[in-house]
């Protein structure tokens, strides 16, 4: 019979095949974790594929829990969070894992209110409401600050994120700062026993809630905001100054935040008058020691180019960059990296 | 529809001289009840370590909070206090409102299709009921978001209040995502399964039960209440209750218009929450053991529910067929 014959060519074509491809086979660097940051990451791996194509990244935005434990599990090559990891977990891992800061971001609040005038707050209104105990949106505590504006006799409809999520703990980590009663009735995680409002799921559960509900007020990512079109408030920071929440006033925080040598920091309510107080990083989690030699040598040079050439796409996607003096600190920490 | 009139053979008994005489191969029927005993013991056997696995993934909330874990109300991922009532609590009401508004509109729809509408109405209204079901959740949520919500806040919550508020369930304040959001939603997505359950029983009716209905002179009203909805009673109570299973674990549309605030409150304008949807929320994010332990102690309680829920039903359903026997005797 002939078809065997034929049948043997096909087999050893396909398997020629077979060769040439794990020949020129990527190096696949998996991570997994924060979905604040996935929009800047998946642009990173994109643009970096220009410059090493030998490696390809596999990304899963599975939220910050699961990326911390995911690289717990060392199941992935490096995770990522909104909030950073907790010794306790950190404790638990199987070898020092280190936080490498990528880009910031703010949370701002945003309102339903007639013609949407721009509004001022400071920390003791933001915590007053979201503890239920500024009720009206004519209190005289909110027309101190805003003076000028006509606040209607209406109640305030409290809207905050029902799932766990890092903007979640940025906002509450800003509040247990700046008030105690909320530090000692809430406290600050990724979601909280929330005194007051209604619970939407996501940015676009917050914001579609704030939106169709004439009185709302609730938080979101900046970015989230400005894509759409949202009214947001100004913030009275620590310095006693109000401050818009911009790409830039966000990168002044990260500046003037006190960040210690594990990089484990919180920069809400920065000193500098030019902060706009609630605001955070995320990170990149990656094992100090590597086990695969290769790979890591890859994803070294990967966060190399991340901190020095990464960083200015950061601002074309409404992401603020690390300022320099941070991101040269980064560059020394990711040398300490071994193989 | 005719149904196949060959002679009948009992079941599981053996047949007559002449076939046996024949002693066809058994072992093809052998291998059949094998293949489809194995397939249903896997079902048993995947619930068994769906039970197994949440109940191992629970045991240290189960070991610290115990059982006030479902009489609890507090939930407090900071402090690591957490309390299951306000879920339990959500997860059947919401469900019961669904199936009160779903139920009758359900029957009635099938009720229509089979019994009374038009030829050539019948196959269009059945493509629409079905394409409902096709709606992707997190769709419908966003629909009851952006448009159901703000119509039910603006026109038939004010007017509910205004006739019914001086019961707890209609009063308070409006905000729009409440328990009855929650519960409509759900009532939306659990009308095609029980429509098309019910047209299919009712279809199944034979047409002999009609006919004697209007020999004895019964108007159409009367015949399809007698002769057909009372006949398929207990098929209609199995479409109520594939309803309900469905209905305790919606978990996305339902997410985004219940207000997710664990608490109890009589009033269905209050926001509230469910089992299902407190674990679509936080599980990603769940960092600590024991925050991440008392998730998996909400999926078992669900869990226990659902089966409670089913084992009630069939209960239900034993009671009402005896009562319908012994109806048929007198």
């Amino acid at each position: 019979m002939k078809c065997p014959k034929f049948a043997h060519q096909i087999l050893a074509t396909a398997l020629l095949a077979g060769i040439s491809v794990t020949a020129s086979a990527q190096m696949m660097i998996t991570g997994a974790g924060a979905t604040f940051p996935y929009p800047i990451y998946s642009k990173w791996f994109d643009e970096y594929a220009k410059v090493d194509p030998s490696v390809r990244f596999n990304y899963q935005s599975i939220g910050s829990g699961g990326g911390q434990k995911q690289i717990m599990a060392q199941t992935v090559d490096f995770g990522a969070s909104d909030g950073p990891m907790s010794d306790e977990n950190l404790g638990k891992a199987p070898g020092k894992i280190l936080h490498i800061p990528t880009v910031a971001g703010a949370v701002v609040l945003t309102y339903n209110l007639p013609g949407n005038p721009s509004l001022r707050l400071d920390g003791d209104t933001i915590a007053g409401i979201f503890l239920g105990q500024i009720k009206k949106w004519n209190d005289p505590k909110l027309a101190a600050l805003n003076p000028g504006v006509t606040l209607p006799d209406k109640d305030i409809v409290v809207v905050h994120r029902s799932d766990g999520s890092g903007t979640t703990y940025i906002f509450t980590d800003y509040l247990s700062k700046v008030s105690g009663e909320w530090k000692q009735k809430a406290g600050t995680n990724t979601s909280v026993n929330w005194p007051t409002g209604i619970g939407g799921k996501g940015n676009e559960g917050v914001s579609g809630q704030v939106k169709q509900t004439p009185g709302a007020i609730g938080y979101v990512e900046l970015i989230y905001a400005i894509q759409n079109k949202m009214p947001f408030a100004e913030v009275k920071n620590s310095a006693g100054e109000f401050v818009k929440p911009t790409i830039d006033s966000v990168t002044a925080a990260i500046a003037t935040a006190n960040i210690p040598d594990d990089f484990r920091f919180s920069m809400t309510n920065a000193p500098g008058k030019d902060s706009y107080p609630i605001a955070g990083a995320t990170w990149l989690l990656v094992y100090e020691q590597q086990k695969d030699a290769a790979k890591g040598k890859k994803l070294v040079e990967f966060l190399k180019w991340a901190a020095k050439d990464g960083e200015k796409m950061a601002k074309d996607l409404d992401y603020a960059p690390l300022p320099e003096t941070v991101q040269e600190r980064v560059l020394k920490r990711i040398d300490e990296i071994k193989m | 529809m005719e149904v196949a009139t060959a002679p009948a053979i009992p079941r599981g008994q053996p047949l007559s001289a002449a076939a046996a005489m024949k002693q066809p191969s058994r072992l093809g029927d052998k291998a059949f009840e094998w293949l489809t005993l194995a397939m249903a013991l896997t079902v048993v056997l995947l619930i068994i370590l769906i039970g197994w696995q949440l109940w191992n993934g629970s045991q240290l909330a189960v070991k610290k909070f115990g059982f006030h874990f479902l009489t609890t109300s507090t939930w407090d991922p900071v402090a690591e206090e957490f309390g299951a009532l306000p879920f339990i609590y959500g997860t059947l009401v919401s469900s019961l409102i669904a199936l009160l508004i779903a139920v009758p509109l359900g029957i009635a729809t099938a009720a229509y299709l089979t019994e009374l509408a038009p030829l050539w109405i019948r196959q269009p209204l059945i493509s629409l009921i079905e394409m409902l079901a096709a709606i992707p959740s997190v769709i419908l949520g966003l629909w009851g978001i952006f448009v159901m919500i703000p119509w039910l806040r603006d026109y038939p919550f004010p007017w509910l209040q205004r006739f019914f508020g001086w019961t707890p369930f209609f009063s308070g304040s409006i905000y729009g995502p409440c328990m009855l959001a929650g519960g409509i939603i759900i009532a939306v997505m659990i009308l095609p399964i029980i429509t098309s359950v019910s047209r299919e029983i009712l279809r199944s009716v034979p047409d002999l039960q009609r006919e004697a209905a209007y020999g004895l002179g019964a108007t159409r009203w009367e015949a399809t209440r007698i002769a057909v909805l009372s006949y398929a009673k207990k098929g209609l109570f199995g479409a109520v209750i594939l309803g309900l299973g469905r209905a305790l674990g919606e978990t996305m549309a339902v997410t985004m218009v219940i207000g997710n605030t664990p608490q109890i409150a009589l009033s269905l304008f209050q926001p509230g929450y469910t089992l299902a949807s407190v674990l679509a929320n936080e599980f990603t994010e769940a960092t600590t053991e024991m925050y991440l332990q008392s998730l998996f102690a909400i999926g078992l309680v669900l869990f226990g529910i659902t089966i409670l829920v089913n084992l009630l039903a069939q209960l239900l359903l034993r009671t009402i067929a005896v009562k319908s026997g012994t109806r048929a005797v007198q």
